[in-house]
């Protein structure tokens, strides 16, 4: 474990409700008062989605490539673009083809329209097996496997932009997330990797999308209330969809390039457990006491369902102070699983590149510093897992 | 120090523990005696009513007690019994596992079968998403939730068996198990842990899964009425592969650790390397350009000769163009000498077992080295003239075995190759 490298983020892309790009949103953000969030009620009524942005695909994938894809997919590959534009890094064979390329990705999306119809006629019929049998090989669009595959993102990215060094993607709702920032750390401070594509992408914008969630009866289905508002309401989530893509460097490498970093990326905590009393705390204690930095702020990645957003706030309360500035970001962009750390990294990465830090999205939330030098990142999953990692200014 | 670490300073990794579960059986034992016999686990399908399709074969994983018959069911109860043996065998009780959980997991989502259960269950809204809405609104469906996070598999797994740490699900299509192994060696390698389970399981035969893999015409159609013959890998009549379901676990440990508590060594893994194609979603590079790579980062990450692979465990889907593939590639690496290399494909006796695949193939392997025989590859009748290779054809050979490279490619331009070695030093 000697001789650990140094690890930056030298590029963002981001897509969410808000629009599409770093500049984007931390102008938006960055300013002393947040934006209103942008929440759709009508897309499945009574809950709420943040939703996708208009979007121009075609600005970063051919449309060869669009015809293939699937809207989560087309978000995710949108986003990596972006991301290698803004690291330098687009259309540099050298580089691209070294680059090593980390995903977090979920199950992909279905046929809405082709799933009711089948269903209709389906439950209509008195032999149910054989219509579905009979329609599914009929009505099933070939290609629409390859949007439900979840490593046919990074295979994607790889067509599209030329990402070949080396491919892998995790899996897992939350934690997908956190590993995909955890693995890139470990493989740059290493030396096993020079330079990398990392993150993830989600498209709430469907009914299928929800359809797990709420079987379980996570959604928040009160309106638009933020992740705080929605605790004196029982909690809940939204979900939203995001594209958030980092170009993560070894420092020595983006120097020799000519790059100056958003931020350092100084430590990575993941961990599975128990939430019960003392032994939960004592997890996330230890998980903090792998990381170098203390923060100055927060980019939360709460959820808003009441279990998981108690058990992070009490504790984030308790270590650090009832007026310590927390932003839980899903009240903005909502929850978007496995693009949701990745998000919010690249959130924290904004603002110390920009030397400041949000404006409270909600009044239970605290102001913020004038500057901030550290900033603390967390996933504290909705059922399960955790993750924290905390960045520096570079 | 020097035994303990490799030709590049790094810790010396080795397997102490190993689990499967495929068509031909439940444990080692039974699936080696099967495999070593030719015996294939292609069957019909009875799981559900194959009637009209082109494909009505499969190697479905029929004898599990699964909680549910699902995707995520079968996956979860073939990877709890791998898991299981493989720690057994490793000699860990009940005080947990001292490293991290890799898993290669299968694709799981909401089922036909959840979905006309969902319907039932109210008469609100018109039947579609809408009715789906409001009859899991209506009624809490915590179990089935469950059942088809992405992470469950392996979060369950953690918790039973006591790994450290947040457990890591991952996919690279039918790479999957190769890339689990992968992530197990990087680990101790890079000196975050002395151990880690590596596990991978696919449970996904479905009606939906096997129809959409037909519509890719990546399926044989071939053979229904004799399924035993379908899977065909490398002869000139191959017309695709055999869709399967399978579980294999590994507990991979460095040799310090393994040593340390007096754990049986099985063998080594000396070498791991992937390499990535943007060619196209399902097919590889014409020019195997990707495969090359991997295969020569393999081997030199081993720190071994290609002279010295003494065996490859071929990906040999079955399919005419991975098939083919294969070949030229190796043929690069190799020269002229690959024709005198022993290769053989499991696949022609479980057909592929997907997210799986490359992990079972891993234990087999491990199996043919310990045991000095090379399982077959059957219904090996009409070689392809353009693939001349030693496929090891209907019969097992004996043969000393000390080092092997086994290939996993995936969709998605997905390449990882692993070399893996008898001896320890």
């Amino acid at each position: 474990m000697a001789d650990q490298k140094e690890v930056v983020i030298t590029g963002i892309g981001l897509v969410s409700s808000h629009g599409e790009g770093a500049e984007h949103h931390w102008n938006l953000f960055g300013k002393d008062q947040s934006p209103e969030p942008v929440v759709n009620l009508d897309i499945v009524p009574p809950y709420g989605v943040h939703p996708m942005p208009e979007m121009d695909w075609a600005n970063q994938i051919p449309r060869k490539d669009q015809r293939q894809m699937e809207n989560w997919q087309r978000l995710g590959t949108y986003s990596a673009g972006l991301a290698l534009d803004d690291a330098g890094i687009k259309e540099n064979e050298d580089l691209l083809s070294s680059m090593d390329l980390v995903v977090a990705a979920g199950g992909g999306e279905r046929d809405v329209e082709t799933d009711e119809n089948i269903l209709k006629d389906a439950i209509a019929s008195n032999d149910r097996e054989q219509v579905l049998l009979d329609r599914l090989s009929t009505d099933l669009r070939p290609t629409l496997f390859l949007a439900q595959l979840s490593n046919l993102l990074a295979g994607n990215i790889s067509i599209v932009h030329k990402v070949t060094g080396s491919s892998r993607t995790y899996m897992g709702e939350e934690s997908a997330g956190v590993t995909v920032i955890n693995n890139a750390m470990a493989r740059i401070a290493s030396g096993q990797s020079t330079h990398m594509l990392i993150g993830g992408s989600y498209n709430a914008d469907r009914p299928d999308a929800l359809l797990p969630h709420v079987l379980a009866h996570y959604l928040y289905d009160g309106g638009k209330d933020g992740v705080h508002a929605r605790q004196k309401n029982g909690g809940g989530m939204r979900l939203g969809s995001v594209g958030a893509f980092l170009v993560l460097e070894e420092a020595g490498h983006a120097k020799a390039r000519g790059v100056k970093p958003y931020a350092k990326l100084s430590g990575v905590a993941a961990d599975l457990g128990t939430r019960d009393g003392d032994k939960g705390f004592a997890r996330l204690d230890t998980m903090l006491e792998k990381l170098p930095v203390t923060p100055d702020a927060i980019v939360s990645g709460a959820t808003g369902v009441s279990d998981a957003t108690r058990f992070e706030m009490d504790y984030l309360k308790k270590k650090f102070g009832d007026d310590f500035p927390v932003r839980a970001m899903q009240t903005q962009i909502g929850q978007s699983l496995e693009a949701n750390f990745p998000a919010c990294v690249a959130f924290a990465a904004l603002a110390l590149h920009n030397n400041g830090f949000y404006a409270p999205f909600e009044p239970d939330e605290k102001p913020a510093p004038d500057s901030v030098s550290s900033v603390l990142v967390t996933s504290i999953g909705h059922v399960c897992s955790e993750g924290f990692a905390v960045l520096e200014k570079a | 120090m020097a035994k303990y670490t490799d030709h590049l300073g790094r810790p010396v990794v080795v397997v102490t523990g190993m689990g499967v579960v495929s068509s031909l059986g439940r444990g080692i034992d039974e699936n080696w005696k099967n495999l070593t016999s030719g015996k294939s686990g292609i069957h019909k399908v009875k799981r559900f009513s194959t009637e009209g399709l082109s494909t009505r074969i499969a190697g479905t994983v029929d004898f599990m007690d699964a909680e549910e018959i699902s995707a995520p069911g079968i996956s979860y109860a073939m990877a709890d019994a791998t898991t299981e043996e493989a720690l057994d065998m490793a000699g860990f009780g009940k005080d947990g596992f001292p490293g991290p959980l890799f898993f290669a997991a299968p694709p799981v989502e909401l089922e036909w079968q959840h979905r006309f259960d969902l319907v039932k269950e109210t008469e609100e809204g018109e039947i579609g998403y809408e009715r789906l809405l409001a009859s899991a609104r209506a009624k809490k469906q915590e179990k089935m939730h469950n059942l088809i996070q992405l992470g469950t598999i392996a979060f369950r797994l953690a918790e039973k068996y006591g790994t450290k740490g947040l457990p890591i699900s991952l996919s690279t299509a039918c790479a999957s198990g190769a890339t689990a192994l992968q992530q197990g060696i990087e680990s101790i390698r890079r000196g975050e842990s002395d151990a880690a389970l590596c596990a991978a399981s696919d449970g996904s035969v479905t009606a939906e899964g096997l129809i959409r893999f037909s519509l890719l015409s990546a399926l044989t159609t071939h053979n229904n009425d004799a399924p035993e013959r379908a899977s065909r890998p490398f002869s000139k009549d191959r017309s695709g592969f055999v869709m399967s379901e399978g579980s294999a676990a590994l507990v991979l440990e460095s040799l310090e650790h393994a040593e340390a508590r007096g754990a049986t060594i099985l063998g080594t893994i000396r070498g791991v390397a992937e390499k990535a194609d943007s060619f196209h979603r399902t097919r590889s590079s014409p020019n195997g350009a990707p495969v090359i790579t991997a295969i020569s980062k393999a081997i030199e990450d081993a720190g071994v000769e290609i002279g010295d692979i003494d065996y490859i465990n071929a990906h040999g889907t079955s399919t005419p163009e991975n098939d083919r593939m294969e070949y030229n590639s190796l043929h690069a690496v190799f020269g002229d000498s690959i024709h005198n290399t022993p290769i053989s494909s499991n696949k022609s006796m479980i057909g592929h077992t997907l997210t799986a695949a490359g992990a079972i193939e891993a234990v087999f392997s491990f199996k043919t080295m310990l045991e000095g025989v090379i399982p077959p590859t059957i219904n090996y009748e009409t070689p392809d003239p353009d693939i001349p290779l030693d496929v090891v054809p209907n019969q097992k050979r004996e043969a000393e075995v000390s080092t092997i490279l086994s290939n996993s490619f995936g969709f998605g331009g997905q390449n990882a190759c692993l070399v893996f070695g008898r001896e320890v030093a």
